[in-house]
């Protein structure tokens, strides 16, 4: 019993660094879609997903260090990441992000 | 006239907001002891009336929310000073805490700390920062 937990245990901890590394190649990637980007719209697809990924980074943060404490984290970096996105796209959309009054 | 529809916008922000200002006011009495306190309440109360703001224009908001955000500002601080002025009524050290365990009607047993009259503070300042800096910058032509 002691052997499969012992077992358990590392396959955690190697599927762990193997999905950091690949949203960390996932995140690098995205900025260099950000940095070239031919039009607007697929940089602000870009951010957005930058986004996602940065909260798949402290979901995987709080399971490797074991704590419940990083939950709060994930879903306040999610509705962050909401409001950037809504911005960017309402700005590239309309031109203007808070419109003096609306008709 | 091109007419941007947002109908989807503006019917999911009368329901979201509500539910970061929730989030907002249990990040501000989580903290202390875990994630959360004033100033992350705060980003995050701004951020619900940011939201408003984008999604029905700056008019209705106004009509909607009439606070002078730059007033909240020496509200939170005179409430920051203050928690710190009041140490020296105890006899105190600037600044001191201490907490004690009430029993209220509803909540049961509670642990109730001074720090949160000064997180309390944090957010009113962070608040009115916040939302002066954004709406400063909206402003401009």
């Amino acid at each position: 019993m002691n052997d499969l937990l012992a077992l358990t245990e590392q396959i955690l901890q190697v599927s762990l660094v193997i999905c950091f590394i690949g949203i960390a190649a996932s995140l690098i990637l995205l900025l260099y879609q950000v940095m070239i980007g031919p039009t607007q719209p697929d940089r602000a697809v870009a951010l957005d997903t930058m986004g996602i990924n940065i909260m798949a980074l402290a979901g995987l943060l709080s399971i490797s260090i074991v704590t419940s404490k990083l939950n709060d984290v994930v879903l306040l970096i999610g509705i962050l990441s909401f409001l950037g996105t809504l911005a960017i796209a309402k700005y590239l959309e309309k031109g203007v992000i808070i419109d003096r009054n609306l008709e | 006239m091109y007419k941007p529809n947002d109908l989807v916008l503006r019917t999911t922000t009368s329901l979201i907001a509500f539910i970061l200002l929730g989030f907002a006011i249990y990040l501000l009495l989580a903290g202390h002891n875990s994630p959360g306190g004033g100033f992350v309440g705060g980003l995050l109360t701004s951020g619900a009336i940011l939201l408003m703001y984008m999604a029905y224009g700056m008019e209705v908001v106004k009509k909607i929310i009439p606070i002078n955000f730059t007033l909240l500002i020496p509200i939170g601080l005179s409430f920051a000073v203050g928690t710190g002025l009041g140490s020296f009524i105890f006899n105190v050290p600037f600044l001191s805490q201490t907490f004690g365990y009430f029993h209220l009607p509803i909540f049961g047993e509670i642990e109730l700390a001074t720090a949160m009259i000064f997180d309390i503070g944090v957010y009113f300042t962070v608040v009115g920062v916040m939302m002066t800096i954004i709406l400063t910058i909206a402003n401009d032509q």
